[in-house]
């Protein structure tokens, strides 16, 4: 099994490597067909792992592949961990990448970095897997970073638009904050555990609650609770949670099969799958765990509610999938790890969906993202227009679509969770229910309902996009309808993630949950008398009325609520911030430093100032050396006089 | 009056203070430099003359030997330099040679 695995990640990377290096000489099929190859190989060996691990009995597998260095009491191991949770990820993964490989032929078709394009993703794929099956923290780590790299590069991939340069080196610093929390995390647990391997850390978990640190003297801080926190702010910047969300958005910069896989369905998540991985450390933290939940739910609802008012068909999406993310976040705060995880890898699914559609509009409007040149496109795209309705039914929702199963769940979940600040998280959720169904309809009906407000040349030329677009789109519509069904019953309440997920009995949402669910159709009609199905349809009837009945209202509603469209459409001032207090504050203390540390104090008093000193001194000196000899002669003696005094008077 | 060693030591320190004058006053020529520097030896050899004669110890005369060699040799070195220094400046004038000067 061992080699399955080694193969499951190299064959991206190999690929990635192909496509990259003999971009030219294998040409632009050549790289879309190796890329897609190495991906499609990483899939069906995934499936065949699963199918092991799931069906046939296997064990999870847990060892060293390759043993980088040792220092001291800690080595650096390349090895994985394969079990339940690390297949489900990848499995999603490569499903997703090969569905996206596939479109980008129809995305990229006339880009001239075609081949350096499919390099990138096929290298982001063999990252992720790195990230997802690594067995210890340094693996982790370089996974995580190797994504973050991947995200930079294909953010600023069409780097002559110095928006794009300007978003990519946004999301690096941003994660960059992110990053240096989880460094801190990890290195807070290597320092009290002595060792960076998950099992031997999680078996030393109990120990760890009971030590404390002192980040400020005199007051001890919870050792575990510390590391937690830490770890979360990687996941923070990494899963693009407040206040470290403003590189998402921007990072619509990147092409959109790059916003599908990266910026949805995949890497955003890796801060989702890092904190479920760690459950056992978090689990035994109150204060991180709500500390989750509290961020979880703020992202959910205010990012939610600036999806409402953007005007960029790829923005919309994008705060949709920050506050789906906040969904996620929300779960894991609540002890539901597997709500989140479920939710996450149905998120995967139809959010991919709803941007890879979101592309093949874009592509049959000739690269126009603005949707208020959109509109009736409807029977023009009529497959874009189907899975678009079933990934917007699915993200609101509707009974019976994936979305429905995790997120009714998670809802649940939140409400029966007892983590501190669960009220305001289960608040949060629900009143984003119907702020993720507004949003989503709100999107679906200018676009594809209503009148066609798009110039004559663009008309003429509107059709179906080529089957390499359409083909993905449906291939993630089947499991954002169906996954549900088939895996709420083992996911989320069988033992699939028995041995994977640690939860104490005590606080475990799900637990009770278990008791009341028998099979999926019930849960279904369960879903009716909670409020989150009315609340979604409820939105969906008010996009409707807003904006295929009564389209005259919002314009007056933009005027009427003016204040509070100031600051939706300024995203509550984050960026603002960041740019005139963070950068330029950051920008005048450096020019500070430099003006008054560097230039006034080392340059000036301490290097050119001794020299300065040696000139006077050499300048006073040099009038002694007048050059005769008598001179000389008479100062020996008078130093010899008064040598000899010294020694005879004192 | 009775000379002791005091008187010579007295008489080897006028010596050895009149060179050390000369070599400061001086302004003109080097070869009275190179005088006073005998002259200073000179004076050290009296006092060793005088110690020798005081502790009845030959040693301190074989040491005047030595030093009247080694002024000898010294001697002749350094008219030597004076002689090429003269060659190269055609003067052996102190207030001339002031090279050192910083």
């Amino acid at each position: 099994m061992e080699n399955i695995y080694i193969a499951i990640v190299l064959a991206p990377l190999i690929a990635a490597a192909l496509a990259g290096l003999f971009g030219h000489k294998i040409g632009r099929a050549g790289a879309h067909w190796v890329t897609i190859l190495g991906v499609g190989v990483s899939l069906v060996l995934s499936l065949f792992v699963f199918w092991k691990l799931v069906y046939d009995g296997g064990e999870p597998f847990n060892g060293t592949v390759y043993s980088w260095a040792a220092m001291g009491r800690i080595s650096f191991e390349v090895g994985f961990l394969v079990d339940r949770l690390t297949v489900l990820m990848m499995c999603v993964v490569t499903f997703v990448s090969l569905c996206v490989h596939v479109y980008t032929i129809g995305y990229m078709h006339d880009d001239d970095g075609y081949q350096r394009f499919f390099s990138y993703i096929s290298l982001f794929t063999f990252a992720m897997l790195m990230l997802v099956m690594s067995n210890n923290f340094l693996q982790l780590f370089f996974g995580w970073e190797a994504v973050g790299v991947v995200s930079y590069l294909l953010i600023g991939f069409w780097y002559k638009r110095p928006t794009a340069i300007f978003a990519n080196l946004k999301a690096f610093l941003v994660n960059r904050v992110g990053d240096f929390g989880f460094l801190l995390g990890i290195a807070a647990l290597a320092m009290a555990t002595g060792t960076l391997d998950y099992a031997a850390t999680f078996s030393d978990a109990d120990r760890l609650s009971h030590l404390s640190i002192e980040i400020i003297g005199g007051h001890p801080w919870s050792l575990l609770t510390f590391a937690c926190i830490c770890l979360f702010v990687g996941a923070m910047g990494k899963s693009a949670q407040m206040p470290l969300h403003v590189w998402l958005p921007d990072s619509m910069e990147g092409p959109t099969p790059i916003s599908a896989l990266i910026h949805a369905a995949t890497m955003v998540t890796a801060g989702i799958f890092m904190v479920a991985r760690m459950s056992p450390l978090f689990e035994l933290s109150q204060t991180a765990l709500a500390v989750v939940i509290t961020i979880g739910a703020i992202t959910a609802f205010l990012t939610g509610l600036l999806g409402i008012v953007q005007q960029d068909i790829k923005r919309v999406i994008a705060y949709s999938t920050l506050s789906q993310l906040g969904y996620m976040t929300v779960a894991l705060g609540a002890s539901a790890y597997a709500a989140g995880i479920f939710h996450l890898m149905t998120h995967a699914f139809f959010k991919a969906l709803l941007f890879l559609a979101a592309g093949s509009v874009i592509i049959a409007m000739h690269h126009e993202q603005d949707i208020r040149k959109m509109g009736g496109l409807r029977k023009h795209l009529p497959i874009t227009y189907w899975t678009s309705v079933i990934g917007t039914l699915a993200l609101i929702g509707f009974p019976g679509f994936a979305g429905f199963f995790s997120k009714d769940a998670l809802i649940e979940a939140v409400h029966a969770s007892t983590t501190p600040g669960h009220t305001l998280a289960y608040w949060s959720v629900l009143l984003g229910v119907f702020v993720t169904s507004l949003y989503s309809f709100r999107l679906l009906f200018v676009v594809f309902h209503g009148k066609e407000r798009m110039d004559h040349h663009t008309k003429e030329h509107l059709h179906e996009t080529p089957w390499v677009v359409t083909g993905p789109l449906i291939a993630l519509a089947i499991p954002s309808v169906v996954i549900g069904w088939l895996t709420i019953g083992p996911v989320l309440f069988g033992d699939y993630f028995e041995h994977a997920i640690f939860t104490l009995a005590a606080q475990n949402p799900l637990h009770e949950m278990e008791e009341e669910f028998h099979g999926p159709l019930q849960f279904v009609l369960h879903g009716f008398t909670g409020p989150a199905v009315y609340l979604a349809l409820l939105g969906a009837g008010v996009a409707y009325w807003l904006y295929v009945l009564r389209t005259d209202i919002p314009a007056r509603l933009l005027i009427t609520l003016a204040p509070l469209n100031r600051v939706l459409q300024n995203k509550y001032y984050f960026d603002w911030f960041n740019e005139n207090v963070l950068a330029r504050g950051s920008r005048g203390l450096g020019g500070l430093l430099w003006k008054v540390g560097d230039q006034t104090l080392i340059d000036g008093g301490m290097v050119n100032g001794s020299a300065r000193l040696v000139g006077i001194v050499s300048v006073v000196a040099r009038g002694l050396q007048s050059g005769y000899l008598y001179h000389y002669a008479f100062a020996m003696i008078v130093g010899l006089a008064a040598f000899v005094g010294w020694l005879v008077l004192r | 009056m009775i000379i002791t060693t005091a008187h010579y030591l007295v008489l080897a320190a006028v010596l050895f203070s009149l060179a050390v004058a000369g070599i400061f006053i001086n302004r003109k020529n080097v070869i009275l430099l190179l005088m006073c520097i005998e002259l200073m030896l000179l004076a050290v050899n009296f006092n060793f003359i005088a110690f020798s004669r005081m502790w009845n110890d030959t040693l301190g005369q074989v040491f005047v030997f030595f030093i009247l060699t080694v002024a000898a040799a010294e001697a002749a070195i350094g008219l030597a330099i004076l002689v090429v220094l003269f060659r190269n400046t055609r003067s052996i004038n102190v207030e001339e040679l002031d090279r050192l000067k910083g």
